[in-house]
């Protein structure tokens, strides 16, 4: 399978990644490639096979409704490029 | 009875679908230990795993799941023991992790249904589709600055379970209906404030038109719908655009429409669209949630009767009419306190009547809640018995309630102090009753002479002798004979 340029260009469009032309003629042969070498996988029968949610045979770890977290304001903005009076601060993004 | 649309070419049917998110009550978020409480200040209720700080990982909250069982039990639905989490990708600067986690080819909760109760006194059936569990969003404000946007990540990660109706709703005042239904459910249960001011009961509208026998028509899917009175226009408005679209010739996009309450009209998101490509995929950080139905038939022996039931057994017990029951079980406490009034005062339609159209009227001009109210259940309950028992007239009653709603005193001190009690002694009543007959002999003469409707004139002047203490009927009683 091979990417056309649109589907490598959207791909990126949903990632919020900007690519130039170039990029995108570069990237497209890359991404088929990554594609076709998983798509191997769609050679074996699995017919009849229940999807498989993990090897270990443990199940999902409930925890108790109890407050024992947050607090930690400065440390949730410490990476903020901008923030004020405990918010963070970004573009405009209203429609 | 669904509300059609008139156009040029004949009637319009509405077909509508609803999405409900609604705010899980829990302590602590889906996936982490950090409070939910509303109003906190800003990123003060985050933990590191609700910002998305990488390595972070969720471990699911045993309440939330609970929770979700019991509203599925509560909207008569099926409980699948196994579900599974899935991430939904789009970016927003409310969303930390670039995803949210939510609940897609297997939810928690799958098909059920309600009965929704319309103006007219009918009842309609409207399937449940499913309800699943998934993270909030944080939240951004715009209007702070004219170039900036501030995010707040408190509401991030806090429970949600989103309820989706069948297109079984036909009509603005069914969606009205059933969003109210909804809401009275889980207030019941207790897994959900249905708080629409402060955001944690919000719904999302599916509409389509066509008439009436045809297939659905395209649907546009309506945000920001979020109260009542909001669902009601904003349907009033789509439906309209809808049908003149096609009636001019046009076709309706598939779409998502935000409601703007201040223009009153709905206009199109188009930045949503390509936003509508989430990628679904199984969430890799969890495995699947499972879980016995033995736990399951526990969580069902802790419901409450719920507002269905309630309601007919209201109308089955007490003989009281639709409308009514529905009165008193839209809030579970005040239908607490009906059944405790009807249990002390001993007469259940009037406890209904009195509870119906003199508390709640006088609470409701006071703009007062029945949790604030002076007159307790028991003192309400305790006016009735002295109406039941004979002991004031239904008139007095009304003063003595007015009392009683002023000064918080029970009823029967103030029938005593003020010397209220009906006179029942057919003595003293007759005696009254010979005083005024003595007093108008030409009335006397004419309503022997056949001018019957003079009798009201002799009860009136009884009462009035008596100050509204004589009992009416004794009073009619004895008139009679002594004319």
């Amino acid at each position: 399978m091979s990417l056309d340029k649109e589907t490598v260009k959207k791909v990126a469009r949903l990632a919020r990644i900007r690519l130039t032309d170039a990029e995108v003629e570069k990237l497209g042969p890359q991404l088929s490639n990554i594609i076709n070498f998983v798509e191997q996988l769609a050679e074996v029968d699995t017919d009849n096979v229940e999807p498989l949610a993990n090897v270990a045979d443990i199940n999902l770890e409930l925890r108790e409704d109890v407050v024992n977290d947050g607090n930690c304001v400065d440390k949730v903005l410490a990476n903020a490029p901008e923030k004020t009076q405990g918010y963070f601060v970004v573009p405009k993004v209203v429609e | 009875m669904p509300q059609m649309i008139k156009g040029d070419t004949g009637d319009w049917e509405i077909v509508i679908g609803m999405e409900i998110h609604a705010q899980v009550i829990a302590r602590s978020k889906l996936f982490s230990g950090a409070a939910t409480e509303f109003g906190a200040a800003p990123n003060s209720q985050v933990s590191l795993v609700d910002a998305a700080m990488p390595g972070m990982l969720p471990v699911l909250n045993k309440k939330c799941v609970e929770q979700a069982v019991r509203t599925g039990l509560g909207l008569n639905s099926k409980i699948n023991t196994r579900s599974v989490f899935a991430r939904k990708n789009y970016f927003y600067p409310d969303l930390p992790q670039g995803y949210q986690i939510s609940q897609f080819e297997d939810p928690i909760v799958g098909k059920g249904k309600i009965e929704i109760d319309l103006p007219d006194g009918s009842v309609k059936e409207i399937g449940i589709t499913r309800l699943h569990l998934e993270q909030d969003a944080g939240k951004s404000i715009h209007d702070q600055s004219p170039t900036k946007s501030f995010v707040d990540l408190n509401r991030s990660g806090c429970a949600l379970m989103e309820i989706v109706s069948e297109p079984d709703i036909r009509g603005p005042e069914e969606a009205v209906a059933y969003l109210s239904k909804i809401r009275m459910i889980l207030r019941y249960l207790g897994t959900c404030d249905g708080n629409m001011d402060e955001g944690s009961m919000r719904a999302d509208v599916n509409i389509s038109v066509r008439k009436p026998g045809d297939e659905y028509g395209t649907r546009a899917e309506i945000k920001n719908v979020n109260s009542l009175k909001a669902v009601q226009q904003a349907i009033d408005f789509e439906a309209r655009r809808q049908v003149e679209i096609i009636e001019e010739g046009g076709k309706v996009n598939q779409e998502t429409r935000l409601w703007d309450p201040n223009k009153m009209e709905t206009r199109s998101m188009r930045s949503k669209e390509e936003a509508h490509d989430y990628r679904y995929f199984p969430d890799p950080d969890l495995l699947p949630l499972e879980f016995s139905s033995q736990w399951v038939e526990e969580i069902k022996q802790t419901l409450p009767e719920l507002p269905d039931e309630k309601k007919h057994r209201f109308m089955d017990e007490y003989g009281l009419s639709l409308y009514d029951a529905s009165v008193l079980i839209a809030e579970r406490s005040r239908a607490d306190f009906f059944e405790t009034v009807a249990k002390d005062g001993g007469d259940a339609k009037l406890s209904a009547n009195w509870v119906i159209n003199e508390l709640l009227g006088i609470l409701n001009k006071n703009e007062k809640a029945l949790s604030d109210s002076p007159i307790s259940a028991e003192q309400l309950g305790g006016l009735i018995k002295l109406i039941v028992d004979n002991t004031i007239s239904g008139k007095i009653a009304k003063d003595v309630f007015a009392e009683m709603f002023a000064s918080g005193k029970d009823a029967e001190k103030i029938v005593e102090e003020k010397g209220l009690k009906q006179v029942t002694d057919t003595g003293a009543i007759e005696a009254v009753i010979d005083e005024v007959l003595a007093e108008n002999p030409d009335n006397v003469e004419a309503y022997r002479g056949g001018k019957d409707k003079l009798f009201g004139f002799f009860v009136g002047q009884v009462m009035k002798k008596s100050q509204g203490k004589a009992n009416p009927a004794l009073v009619n009683e004895i008139l009679k004979k002594k004319l």
